[in-house]
Protein backbone atom coordinates (compact mmCIF):
# COMPACT_ATOMS: atom_id res chain seq x y z
CA UNK A 1 0.00 0.00 0.00
CA UNK A 2 1.31 3.41 -0.91
CA UNK A 3 1.09 6.26 1.61
CA UNK A 4 -1.88 7.57 -0.41
CA UNK A 5 -3.70 4.25 -0.33
CA UNK A 6 -7.02 4.08 1.46
CA UNK A 7 -8.68 1.18 3.17
CA UNK A 8 -12.27 0.73 4.21
CA UNK A 9 -13.68 -2.34 5.91
CA UNK A 10 -17.18 -3.14 7.09
CA UNK A 11 -18.67 -6.19 8.73
CA UNK A 12 -22.07 -7.12 7.38
CA UNK A 13 -24.79 -9.36 8.71
CA UNK A 14 -25.70 -12.44 6.72
CA UNK A 15 -28.87 -10.87 5.41
CA UNK A 16 -30.30 -10.04 1.98
CA UNK A 17 -30.15 -6.33 2.79
CA UNK A 18 -26.37 -6.58 3.18
CA UNK A 19 -26.16 -7.26 -0.56
CA UNK A 20 -27.77 -3.92 -1.39
CA UNK A 21 -25.77 -2.12 1.28
CA UNK A 22 -22.44 -3.44 -0.01
CA UNK A 23 -23.34 -2.58 -3.58
CA UNK A 24 -24.38 0.96 -2.69
CA UNK A 25 -21.28 1.54 -0.60
CA UNK A 26 -18.87 0.42 -3.33
CA UNK A 27 -20.82 2.29 -5.99
CA UNK A 28 -20.30 5.52 -4.07
CA UNK A 29 -16.59 4.87 -3.82
CA UNK A 30 -16.37 4.00 -7.53
CA UNK A 31 -18.31 7.12 -8.50
CA UNK A 32 -16.12 9.30 -6.28
CA UNK A 33 -13.00 7.82 -7.84
CA UNK A 34 -14.22 8.76 -11.30
CA UNK A 35 -15.19 5.49 -12.92
CA UNK A 36 -17.61 5.81 -15.83
CA UNK A 37 -21.28 4.90 -15.43
CA UNK A 38 -20.72 1.58 -17.22
CA UNK A 39 -17.72 0.72 -15.06
CA UNK A 40 -19.63 1.65 -11.92
CA UNK A 41 -22.38 -0.72 -13.03
CA UNK A 42 -19.85 -3.52 -13.48
CA UNK A 43 -18.18 -2.84 -10.15
CA UNK A 44 -21.54 -2.65 -8.36
CA UNK A 45 -22.73 -5.87 -9.95
CA UNK A 46 -19.47 -7.64 -9.01
CA UNK A 47 -19.69 -6.52 -5.39
CA UNK A 48 -23.29 -7.63 -5.34
CA UNK A 49 -22.38 -11.06 -6.72
CA UNK A 50 -19.49 -11.41 -4.28
CA UNK A 51 -21.70 -10.69 -1.30
CA UNK A 52 -24.48 -12.94 -2.63
CA UNK A 53 -21.87 -15.67 -2.87
CA UNK A 54 -20.80 -15.09 0.74
CA UNK A 55 -24.40 -14.83 1.93
CA UNK A 56 -25.73 -17.91 0.17
CA UNK A 57 -22.90 -20.33 -0.51
CA UNK A 58 -20.32 -19.30 2.09
CA UNK A 59 -22.39 -18.55 5.16
CA UNK A 60 -25.31 -20.74 4.06
CA UNK A 61 -27.63 -17.84 4.97
CA UNK A 62 -26.91 -18.40 8.67
CA UNK A 63 -27.54 -15.14 10.61
CA UNK A 64 -24.89 -16.04 13.18
CA UNK A 65 -22.16 -15.65 10.55
CA UNK A 66 -20.70 -12.44 9.19
CA UNK A 67 -19.61 -11.11 5.81
CA UNK A 68 -16.47 -8.97 5.65
CA UNK A 69 -16.25 -6.38 2.90
CA UNK A 70 -12.97 -4.58 2.31
CA UNK A 71 -12.20 -1.82 -0.18
CA UNK A 72 -8.65 -0.73 -0.99
CA UNK A 73 -8.06 2.31 -3.12
CA UNK A 74 -4.54 2.71 -4.47
CA UNK A 75 -3.13 5.04 -7.12
CA UNK A 76 -3.63 2.31 -9.71
CA UNK A 77 -6.76 0.39 -8.83
CA UNK A 78 -9.81 -0.21 -6.74
CA UNK A 79 -9.53 -3.54 -4.96
CA UNK A 80 -12.49 -5.26 -3.33
CA UNK A 81 -12.34 -8.12 -0.85
CA UNK A 82 -15.34 -10.20 0.23
CA UNK A 83 -14.82 -12.76 2.98
CA UNK A 84 -17.25 -15.21 4.50
CA UNK A 85 -17.21 -17.70 7.37
CA UNK A 86 -17.96 -20.77 5.31
CA UNK A 87 -15.79 -23.67 4.27
CA UNK A 88 -14.10 -21.99 1.32
CA UNK A 89 -14.02 -23.20 -2.26
CA UNK A 90 -11.72 -23.56 -5.22
CA UNK A 91 -12.37 -21.80 -8.49
CA UNK A 92 -11.57 -25.00 -10.32
CA UNK A 93 -14.55 -26.66 -8.62
CA UNK A 94 -17.04 -24.09 -9.93
CA UNK A 95 -19.04 -25.42 -12.90
CA UNK A 96 -18.85 -23.47 -16.14
CA UNK A 97 -22.24 -21.73 -16.55
CA UNK A 98 -21.66 -21.47 -20.30
CA UNK A 99 -21.39 -25.23 -20.74
CA UNK A 100 -24.34 -26.63 -22.67
CA UNK A 101 -25.44 -28.79 -19.75
CA UNK A 102 -25.46 -25.81 -17.37
CA UNK A 103 -27.21 -23.21 -19.53
CA UNK A 104 -30.57 -23.86 -17.91
CA UNK A 105 -29.18 -23.98 -14.40
CA UNK A 106 -30.95 -21.52 -12.10
CA UNK A 107 -27.75 -20.64 -10.24
CA UNK A 108 -23.98 -20.56 -10.60
CA UNK A 109 -23.44 -17.41 -12.68
CA UNK A 110 -22.12 -15.09 -9.97
CA UNK A 111 -18.45 -16.05 -10.24
CA UNK A 112 -18.66 -15.86 -14.02
CA UNK A 113 -20.07 -12.33 -13.89
CA UNK A 114 -17.41 -11.13 -11.44
CA UNK A 115 -14.68 -12.52 -13.68
CA UNK A 116 -16.26 -10.92 -16.73
CA UNK A 117 -16.81 -7.51 -15.18
CA UNK A 118 -13.58 -6.98 -13.21
CA UNK A 119 -9.98 -6.70 -14.45
CA UNK A 120 -8.58 -9.14 -11.89
CA UNK A 121 -10.37 -11.84 -9.93
CA UNK A 122 -9.24 -14.56 -7.55
CA UNK A 123 -10.49 -16.65 -4.66
CA UNK A 124 -8.17 -17.52 -1.78
CA UNK A 125 -8.47 -18.87 1.76
CA UNK A 126 -9.61 -15.96 3.91
CA UNK A 127 -8.47 -15.05 7.42
CA UNK A 128 -12.06 -15.57 8.57
CA UNK A 129 -11.81 -19.27 7.80
CA UNK A 130 -13.92 -19.15 4.66
CA UNK A 131 -13.34 -17.94 1.14
CA UNK A 132 -11.94 -14.53 0.26
CA UNK A 133 -12.88 -13.10 -3.09
CA UNK A 134 -10.38 -10.51 -4.32
CA UNK A 135 -11.22 -8.47 -7.38
CA UNK A 136 -9.95 -5.25 -8.80
CA UNK A 137 -10.56 -2.65 -11.46
CA UNK A 138 -7.91 -0.32 -12.85
CA UNK A 139 -8.55 3.33 -12.21
CA UNK A 140 -9.21 5.13 -15.52
CA UNK A 141 -6.18 6.77 -17.10
CA UNK A 142 -5.79 10.40 -16.15
CA UNK A 143 -7.56 9.99 -12.84
CA UNK A 144 -5.50 9.72 -9.71
CA UNK A 145 -7.20 9.39 -6.36
CA UNK A 146 -6.63 12.50 -4.30
CA UNK A 147 -5.50 12.30 -0.70
CA UNK A 148 -9.07 12.43 0.53
CA UNK A 149 -10.38 10.22 -2.28
CA UNK A 150 -13.20 12.57 -3.30
CA UNK A 151 -11.68 14.57 -6.19
CA UNK A 152 -13.31 17.64 -4.81
CA UNK A 153 -16.79 16.21 -5.20
CA UNK A 154 -19.25 16.33 -2.40
CA UNK A 155 -19.66 12.76 -1.28
CA UNK A 156 -19.84 10.71 1.85
CA UNK A 157 -18.14 7.76 0.19
CA UNK A 158 -14.63 8.59 1.30
CA UNK A 159 -13.05 5.68 3.14
CA UNK A 160 -13.77 5.91 6.84
CA UNK A 161 -10.56 4.38 8.16
CA UNK A 162 -6.99 4.96 7.13
CA UNK A 163 -4.89 1.92 6.29
CA UNK B 1 -32.79 1.00 -4.75
CA UNK B 2 -36.11 0.66 -6.56
CA UNK B 3 -37.98 -2.58 -6.22
CA UNK B 4 -39.68 -4.51 -8.98
CA UNK B 5 -43.13 -3.44 -10.12
CA UNK B 6 -45.38 -5.27 -12.52
CA UNK B 7 -48.76 -5.16 -14.16
CA UNK B 8 -50.53 -7.88 -16.09
CA UNK B 9 -52.60 -7.54 -19.24
CA UNK B 10 -53.98 -9.99 -21.75
CA UNK B 11 -53.61 -9.65 -25.48
CA UNK B 12 -55.43 -12.52 -27.18
CA UNK B 13 -54.18 -15.76 -25.68
CA UNK B 14 -51.03 -14.17 -24.28
CA UNK B 15 -50.51 -12.69 -20.83
CA UNK B 16 -48.09 -9.78 -21.00
CA UNK B 17 -46.27 -8.97 -17.78
CA UNK B 18 -44.99 -5.39 -17.86
CA UNK B 19 -42.07 -5.15 -15.46
CA UNK B 20 -40.16 -2.15 -14.20
CA UNK B 21 -37.31 -1.82 -11.72
CA UNK B 22 -34.81 -4.44 -10.67
CA UNK B 23 -34.99 -8.21 -10.83
CA UNK B 24 -32.49 -9.05 -8.13
CA UNK B 25 -31.98 -11.12 -5.02
CA UNK B 26 -34.84 -10.63 -2.60
CA UNK B 27 -38.25 -9.20 -3.36
CA UNK B 28 -37.70 -8.72 -7.10
CA UNK B 29 -36.84 -12.33 -7.81
CA UNK B 30 -39.51 -13.58 -5.41
CA UNK B 31 -42.23 -11.48 -7.03
CA UNK B 32 -41.35 -12.70 -10.51
CA UNK B 33 -41.34 -16.31 -9.29
CA UNK B 34 -44.73 -15.95 -7.63
CA UNK B 35 -46.26 -14.21 -10.65
CA UNK B 36 -45.19 -16.93 -13.06
CA UNK B 37 -46.31 -19.65 -10.66
CA UNK B 38 -49.71 -17.98 -10.19
CA UNK B 39 -50.19 -17.64 -13.94
CA UNK B 40 -49.37 -21.30 -14.48
CA UNK B 41 -51.73 -22.33 -11.67
CA UNK B 42 -54.43 -20.28 -13.37
CA UNK B 43 -53.87 -22.21 -16.58
CA UNK B 44 -52.09 -19.40 -18.40
CA UNK B 45 -48.95 -20.69 -20.05
CA UNK B 46 -48.40 -18.20 -22.86
CA UNK B 47 -46.40 -15.55 -21.06
CA UNK B 48 -44.55 -12.57 -22.45
CA UNK B 49 -42.28 -10.67 -20.06
CA UNK B 50 -41.91 -7.05 -21.10
CA UNK B 51 -38.53 -6.01 -19.69
CA UNK B 52 -38.49 -2.57 -21.31
CA UNK B 53 -38.30 -0.79 -17.97
CA UNK B 54 -36.09 -3.31 -16.20
CA UNK B 55 -32.76 -1.59 -15.78
CA UNK B 56 -31.00 -4.17 -13.66
CA UNK B 57 -30.84 -7.95 -13.32
CA UNK B 58 -28.34 -9.81 -11.15
CA UNK B 59 -27.47 -13.52 -11.15
CA UNK B 60 -30.45 -14.23 -8.91
CA UNK B 61 -32.75 -12.50 -11.39
CA UNK B 62 -31.18 -14.40 -14.28
CA UNK B 63 -31.78 -17.61 -12.35
CA UNK B 64 -35.41 -16.64 -11.88
CA UNK B 65 -35.87 -16.00 -15.59
CA UNK B 66 -34.39 -19.41 -16.37
CA UNK B 67 -36.51 -21.04 -13.67
CA UNK B 68 -39.63 -19.42 -15.11
CA UNK B 69 -38.70 -20.44 -18.64
CA UNK B 70 -38.30 -24.06 -17.55
CA UNK B 71 -41.46 -24.11 -15.42
CA UNK B 72 -43.56 -22.75 -18.30
CA UNK B 73 -42.01 -25.13 -20.78
CA UNK B 74 -42.76 -28.06 -18.47
CA UNK B 75 -46.44 -27.08 -18.71
CA UNK B 76 -46.20 -27.10 -22.51
CA UNK B 77 -46.27 -23.34 -22.50
CA UNK B 78 -43.99 -20.62 -23.79
CA UNK B 79 -42.26 -17.82 -21.90
CA UNK B 80 -40.74 -15.15 -24.11
CA UNK B 81 -39.02 -11.81 -23.56
CA UNK B 82 -39.85 -8.40 -24.98
CA UNK B 83 -37.95 -5.09 -25.16
CA UNK B 84 -34.62 -5.81 -23.51
CA UNK B 85 -32.63 -2.82 -22.31
CA UNK B 86 -29.00 -2.73 -23.39
CA UNK B 87 -27.72 -3.88 -20.00
CA UNK B 88 -30.11 -6.82 -19.86
CA UNK B 89 -29.41 -7.67 -23.50
CA UNK B 90 -25.66 -7.69 -22.84
CA UNK B 91 -26.12 -9.79 -19.72
CA UNK B 92 -28.11 -12.43 -21.60
CA UNK B 93 -25.54 -12.30 -24.38
CA UNK B 94 -22.49 -13.00 -22.20
CA UNK B 95 -24.30 -15.74 -20.27
CA UNK B 96 -25.34 -17.33 -23.59
CA UNK B 97 -28.99 -17.15 -22.57
CA UNK B 98 -29.82 -14.98 -25.55
CA UNK B 99 -29.86 -18.20 -27.54
CA UNK B 100 -32.21 -19.87 -25.05
CA UNK B 101 -34.96 -17.26 -24.87
CA UNK B 102 -37.14 -16.03 -27.69
CA UNK B 103 -36.56 -12.29 -27.63
CA UNK B 104 -38.63 -9.64 -29.42
CA UNK B 105 -38.46 -5.90 -29.86
CA UNK B 106 -42.03 -5.52 -31.05
CA UNK B 107 -45.06 -6.51 -29.00
CA UNK B 108 -47.32 -7.27 -31.96
CA UNK B 109 -44.74 -9.60 -33.49
CA UNK B 110 -44.11 -11.23 -30.13
CA UNK B 111 -47.82 -11.92 -29.54
CA UNK B 112 -48.25 -13.34 -33.03
CA UNK B 113 -45.31 -15.71 -32.47
CA UNK B 114 -47.21 -17.79 -29.92
CA UNK B 115 -48.50 -20.93 -31.55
Amino acid sequence: MTPEAKHLEVILDTHVESVNLAEEMCLRVAEAVGFSEDECYRIGMSVREGVINAFHYGNQEKPSKKIYLGVDLTQEKLIIHVMDEGKGFKLTDVPDPLAEENLLSTSGRGIFLMKAFMDEFDVVAGRTGGAEIIMSKKIPTGIKPSSNGDHGKSTNAAPKREA
Amino acid sequence: MPALYMTLREVGPVTIVDLSGRISLGEGSALLRKTIRDLLDAGQSKILLNLGDVNYIDSSGIGELVSGFTAVRNRDGQLKLLNLTKKVHDLLQITKLFTVFDVYNDEHTAVRSYS
